[in-house]
């Protein structure tokens, strides 16, 4: 007779560590973790010994030092004097800028291109896919580039404007001087203006904030509000009575109503650009550099959004539209409420790196001289202090930072959208 | 009264189409006329690239080719057009071509990028192009040789090279012409030998191409190669000695003690002995095009395998692995690749131990490496995520264990889901390359600043940038569109 015993425990053995499946991956782990920390702790340690011999422990200290170097393309104010993390500061905004500015644009023109690229017009179809390729298979750093020597080469220089017969002209009703040197756009300004508040007193890090501004954004918060709530009580009287008020007119009287009568209280008017001597005063003044960027930037990454766009609109089953017509719905609305929906669902990922791209490659104004973060800090602060460990540090920081948040906020639209399923 | 039909009875000839709707005048009509407003559109698109090409084409052919400077140019330009403005001056692309091209690289050398280039397209032809046969392959590559013993200078060493070169390719060329692919193939079912695998080439190339690009003695190539050569020795026949495992260590461990400790001096001494080699060059003397297609074709290739491992990494289970990999990742993918640079250029050397002083080219080359490895690990992990669950579970099923089941099951599909994203971020990096010109590396971009700071260029734009963007479009179109070609093939679909 036999007896059904258990199994003889198993006593634990050191080679269970590799031959055990439960045991191989906390090994596999432990040892690339041993591994992990060896090699950060031998490259920071040949850091440390090779800064010691360099006679330049790291520190953060060289921030708080006079920059002595301008910026001419600024947000806030900012002269030599300030400290380099000022000029760091002002060089973050002037990224943020370009990236935003940039972003803008490309959408717009990728969108156009990408739709137009599925024309039933064979010529505007082949155009635009000239456009995308050209674009897409040639550096975006030589695009920079050709910008900014267009820009430089071909345009007139302000002293072609003076004279009695000035050999170029101001576009658009004279407001609008481009030149050589740079774009003059009209300014906003306020004759009777609530003005700026001041923050963080004399630090570096110190701005102001224009009260105008501040009114402005909040009255058409306020609007905005107003529409939603006009387009929601429409809502309910249609569900009501089947029949929908008319509320355009009182949606765009919402809209611009209020922010019109705003800025008459205010004193709007517009500063335009004058020549005074051999060169123009007044206006906002878009160097050459910030336009040559931020065109170079919206062309090439605008190639990229057109596939991206057309991929997604190609991506929705032609029985999507078919449907839709079969539900009687009419083909702006077939559009609106069945493929765009959809389609985003394909465009938005991919278009997220895109941006991501775009303000990565805005580090590319280094090669035009326009002031970004790469610029500033990067750049100038680097050469001049020569702290080069800190200083890419505090880029590599700073462009993640401006990555992971971009990203986060694109994710959180993302999900908003994402189709449900089980 | 039965007769009287209503009804026709007998058939009609068949008629042609109307007029308007075959033909050029039905394709106008479909494609560019079909409504008012695409009547009106096509219009406007041909005055928008007639306005284009009026400004583009005179100033592309009625240019100066011949030139020794930009004001020799302008005065051409007045003799012949009465003005300078809207014509091209080819000429500073007729002189410094070659400088685009190579950079300041030895001008009597030039033979031997020229020769990696040509043998980089043989090793990777049987990559890339499965159809192309074995004797084909070969025959391409003896060809290659062959023309580069004919190019070198006459000795009595090169002349047998010749010979032999010769031998081969007459050979292999008259088989491939008398005997059909079909003839050969029953041959080989008959059991004639078969020539070697062409990937034989593709793995030497790797150690082929620096020495070619740097030269100098033979003896370090060939040392870095022997480290794989013992890696395998010992893995295959380690096994009758040593479990598995530990063989895999062993070998590992074996390959990486002969490359930092023993190679150096082994290298260095057969160097001494035998200076088997060729002239060396500077990295200081790379540039050009050459170097965008060297930093891009390291990087591609590097990156690939690394993207590979990363991806995985990210898909592990294992925690802490995968933390890395997503670390690891995440930083490369979130700053930009001049940041990276600046490490080459600025810090490599800070994290390295004191007195170690490496080359800035192969310094560029880890840092880009890195970069496109993050983005193909990103790629390819889209790949993997797009493999349904019963791939993975077939692959258990079939009582593969992980690294078989990834070898045979996953990476084949998840590759070829991914390939239109790997080249894309083959042609990024390659575009990318560009960058370096701002760390100082002559490239291409650089070399355009060189070029306009001799006094007898200053002042020349244009002809510089479209010659380089020439360059670019031509490599970048052609991989995309090899892309679109490979998923053709590799569809397995029914659409």
């Amino acid at each position: 007779m036999t007896l059904l015993t258990d199994p003889p425990k198993e006593s634990f053995r050191l080679s269970m560590l590799l031959y055990d499946t439960r045991y191989r991956s906390a090994t596999i782990q432990a040892i690339a973790m041993i591994a992990f920390m060896l090699l950060a702790a031998w490259l920071i340690n040949n850091a440390i010994t090779n800064l010691n011999n360099l006679g330049k422990p790291m520190s953060f200290g060289f921030l708080t030092d006079t920059a002595g170097y301008d910026i001419n393309q600024r947000l806030l104010d900012y002269d030599s004097q300030d400290s380099h993390l000022r000029a760091a500061l002002i060089g973050l905004l002037n990224t943020l800028v370009v990236a935003v500015l940039g972003c803008i644009t490309a959408t717009i023109i990728g969108v156009f291109v990408g739709v137009m690229r599925l024309s039933n017009n064979w010529l505007i179809a082949r155009i635009m896919t000239v456009y995308v390729e050209t674009f897409r298979n040639v550096p975006v750093l030589l695009w920079i580039i050709l910008a900014m020597a267009i820009l430089i080469e071909t345009l007139p220089m302000p002293r072609a404007f003076k004279g009695d017969t000035p050999t170029a002209t101001m576009d658009l009703f004279n407001t609008v001087a481009v030149t050589n040197r740079g774009v003059y756009i009209p300014e906003p300004l306020f004759s009777r203006s609530l003005g700026d508040i001041h923050f963080l007193g004399d630090m570096a890090l110190r701005f102001d904030v224009s009260m105008d501004l501040i009114a402005f954004l909040i009255v058409l918060g306020l609007s905005i509000f107003g529409m939603r709530k006009v387009t929601a009580r429409a809502n309910v009287i249609q569900e009501e009575t089947g029949d929908r008020p008319k509320t355009w007119h009182v949606l765009l009287g919402l809209l611009f109503g209020p922010s019109i009568v705003l800025m008459i209280a205010l004193g709007f008017h517009l500063g335009y650009p004058e020549l005074k001597g051999f060169n123009f005063r007044g206006g906002i003044h878009m160097r050459n550099s910030l336009i040559a960027l931020w065109l170079a930037l919206s062309l090439y990454t605008a190639a990229f959004i057109a596939e991206i766009v057309r991929a997604g609109i190609l991506a929705i089953s032609a029985g999507q539209s078919e449907a839709a017509s079969a539900l009687g719905l009419r083909p702006n609305r077939t559009m609106r409420l069945v493929i765009l929906p959809q389609a985003l669902r394909v465009i938005i990922p991919p278009m997220i790196s895109n941006y991501l791209n775009l303000t990565k490659n805005s580090s590319l104004a280094i090669a035009v001289g326009y002031m970004d973060i790469t610029g500033t800090l990067g750049g100038i602060t680097m050469n001049q202090t020569g702290r080069e460990l800190e200083g890419v540090m505090l880029l590599m920081v700073v462009y993640l930072a401006i990555s992971l948040s971009i990203s986060g906020v694109m994710n959180w639209y993302n999900n908003s959208v994402k189709l449900v399923e089980r | 009264m039965s007769d009287v039909s209503f009804v026709r009875t007998d058939m009609l000839p068949e008629q042609d189409p109307p007029g308007s709707e075959v033909g050029a005048i039905g394709w106008l009509r479909h494609n560019l006329f079909s409504s008012w407003i695409n009547g009106i559109v096509t219009l406007l698109s041909i005055y928008a690239i007639y306005f284009v090409l009026a400004g583009i084409l005179p100033w592309v052919f009625q240019s100066v080719w011949n030139s020794g400077s930009l004001t020799e140019c302008r005065e051409i330009m007045t003799a012949t057009w009465g003005q300078t403005h809207g014509h091209a001056c080819w000429g500073v692309i007729n002189e410094r071509w070659l400088q685009l091209l190579f950079g300041f690289y030895p001008k009597e050398l030039y033979g031997r990028p020229i020769l990696s280039l040509v043998l980089l397209l043989v090793a990777i032809t049987p990559i890339l192009f499965n159809m192309i046969s074995r004797r084909m392959n070969w025959f391409l590559l003896v060809l290659a040789f062959f023309v580069t013993a004919v190019l070198m200078d006459a000795s009595v060493f090169v002349w047998i090279l010749r010979a032999g070169f010769a031998g081969a390719t007459l050979v292999i060329g008259y088989q491939l012409v008398t005997l059909s692919g079909a003839d050969r193939a029953e041959q080989i079912a008959q059991g004639a030998k078969r020539l070697p695998n062409p990937l034989m080439f593709t793995a030497i190339y790797p150690f082929l191409m620096p020495w070619l690009m740097w030269g100098g003695t033979i003896w370090p190539a060939i040392c870095t190669a022997f480290g794989f050569v013992i890696g395998y020795l010992v893995l295959r026949f380690g096994k009758a000695y040593m479990s598995e495992l530990l063989t895999m260590i062993v070998a590992v461990a074996a390959a990486v003690i002969w490359w930092l400790v023993l190679s150096g001096y082994v290298s260095s001494g057969l160097s001494s002995v035998l200076p088997i080699g060729i002239e060396a060059v500077q990295s200081r003397q790379f540039g050009g095009f050459m170097l965008a297609i060297l930093l891009g074709v390291v990087a591609i290739g590097c990156s690939l395998p690394i993207g590979v491992v990363l991806a995985l990494g990210r898909q592990s289970d294992l925690v802490v692995v995968k933390f890395l990999c997503v670390g690891f990742i995440e930083f490369i993918r979130g700053v930009p690749l001049i940041t990276l640079l600046f490490v080459a250029s600025l810090l490599l050397n800070i994290f390295l131990p004191p007195g170690t002083n490496f080359d800035i080219i192969l310094r560029v080359m880890i840092m880009m490496t890195f970069f496109s490895a993050a983005y193909m690990a990103e790629v390819i992990r889209g790949g993997l995520a797009a493999l349904p669950r019963g791939q993975y579970e077939g692959a258990d099923s079939l009582g593969l264990d992980y690294w078989q089941a990834q070898r045979l099951i996953i990476m084949p599909q998840a590759l070829k889901v991914s390939i239109p994203g790997i080249v894309s971020t083959f042609i990024g990096i390659f575009k990318d390359t560009t960058l370096v010109s701002i760390i100082g590396l002559f490239d291409v971009i650089g070399l355009t600043q060189a070029i306009r700071a001799d006094t007898s260029w200053n002042g020349i734009y244009w002809e510089l940038f479209a010659f380089i963007a020439f360059l670019f479009f031509i490599v970048c179109f052609s991989m995309s569109r090899y892309s679109m070609y490979l998923e053709r093939k590799l569809q397995t679909g029914h659409s």
